[in-house]
């Protein structure tokens, strides 16, 4: 097992305690978290800070409990919800975050072509929400779709591995880049790779291949 | 419910904290009546921050508590103090919240508010001192670290929003939130 090496930005992960990430986005710090023990931990400090700003809000009157929320009610308590059995794993187990959102095994995955040696996935977001989540399975030694960065964007190595300008991508690494920085992820030579990557806004993916398909795939 | 049969704590986590405990570990009403008179007015505060009516407001904030209830066998004091569970409880209903209506009002520009200030007592540990120690350091923090950090927290806003409320490039909006958390982290890691 190899040590996750990259991780989501410290401004990353207080907008995902926060609430504010957009869904996309936060989608992929989920996955990380899976898989990273160390942002896990940094992600508990955060809550911390959402505990303490809620001590402080002015409180506003609220009607008391409601009539079905009796006190009465209350000593009947329900069956106690039981923990779920603990789902984290290592990052070489499969998260459960990216099982929920690809809705089957990775193995079972319905991949489709997109360009020579590049397959992918579209994940579906909630009704109203813009952006882009997606699968991409990269052939071994292929390069990466390019696709500029418009807004705030996070891919996270599921499978395989990846090199880029910035250093090598294992599983569970995430690449949290400013939007200014270009670059041109190549896949292992051997075992290619799978990520999931997550754009605030509608993604364009421009390499002249996906561009002369853009019609037939809708990216 | 049986009580379960737990090491009596021989430290208090702190008045809220304790009170969760013993929901948690007894079922205790009158404990969770307490709790309801502390938080659901807070969250109720947070909805309406977040950009619900005072209605929708009013509801998540009694769902949450029901949840609190609901949940309490699943707390320990290892998941922090009880702000800090009730805020992740209450932060996630409005995610699922949102998801499900999108038509939530869209605040005023310019909103801003500030965390009333009251002390906390000294001799609380554990759960609810965490909480105050963060409190503290908040309270210390510049002006625009704070307000990134409210805004985030409180507002709901994204990065690019914010950036775009405060008119701001979104490098900056970043970098003030990486200064305000490890700020944070240290005064939580290094109490003096």
């Amino acid at each position: 097992m190899t040590a996750i090496s990259h991780h989501p930005d410290a401004s990353t992960l207080l907008s995902y305690a926060a609430g504010s990430l957009t869904e996309p986005l936060a989608a992929v710090v989920a996955v990380h978290l899976d898989m990273c023990s160390q942002c896990r931990a940094e992600v508990a400090r955060l809550d911390d800070v959402g505990g303490a700003l809620l001590e402080s809000l002015p409180p506003v009157p609220v009607n008391g409990p409601r009539p079905g929320l009796s006190l009465d009610s209350l000593r009947h308590r329900p069956a106690v919800e039981q923990p779920r059995p603990v789902a984290r794993r290592g990052h070489n187990g499969p998260s459960p975050a990216l099982l929920k959102l690809a809705g089957c095994e990775l193995a079972d995955i319905k991949w489709r072509w997109l360009a020579p040696g590049v397959w992918h996935k579209p994940l579906p977001l909630s009704p109203g929400v813009t952006g882009d989540l997606r699968l991409f399975k990269v052939g071994p030694g292929q390069t990466m779709p390019d696709h500029g960065h418009g807004g705030a964007e996070l891919t996270l190595l599921v499978d395989g591995a990846y090199r880029d300008e910035v250093g090598l991508f294992m599983a569970g690494d995430v690449a949290d880049l400013d939007e200014t920085v270009e670059h041109q992820p190549v896949a292992d030579p051997h075992m290619g790779c799978i990520c999931l990557i997550a754009s605030e806004r509608k993604a364009r993916y421009k390499s002249l291949l996906a561009r002369l398909y853009q019609p037939f795939t809708g990216l | 419910m049986p009580p379960r049969i737990t090491a009596a704590r021989t430290t208090s986590a702190g008045p809220m904290t304790d009170l969760l405990h013993r929901v948690a570990e007894r079922g205790d009403t009158a404990a969770f009546r307490d709790l309801f008179e502390h938080y659901a007015p807070r969250i109720k505060s947070f909805m309406m921050r977040q950009g619900a009516d005072p209605a929708t407001a009013e509801e998540l904030a009694q769902e949450t508590l029901l949840t609190v209830w609901r949940k309490a066998a699943l707390y320990s004091g290892d998941k922090g103090s009880a702000a800090t569970w009730i805020f992740t409880i209450a932060r996630n209903l409005r995610i699922d919240r949102l998801r499900r209506e999108v038509p939530w009002q869209e605040l005023p520009r310019g909103h801003e508010e500030e965390p009333s200030c009251d002390p906390s007592p000294a001799e609380q540990l554990l759960g609810d001192e965490e909480t105050a120690r963060i409190r503290t350091a908040l309270g210390d923090l510049p002006h625009d670290q704070m307000e990134v950090v409210q805004l985030s927290f409180i507002e709901g806003l994204s990065h690019s929003e914010i950036a775009e409320r405060l008119a701001l490039p979104m490098g900056t909006v970043k970098s003030r939130m990486r200064l305000a958390y490890q700020k944070l982290r240290s005064a939580v890691e290094d109490p003096s």
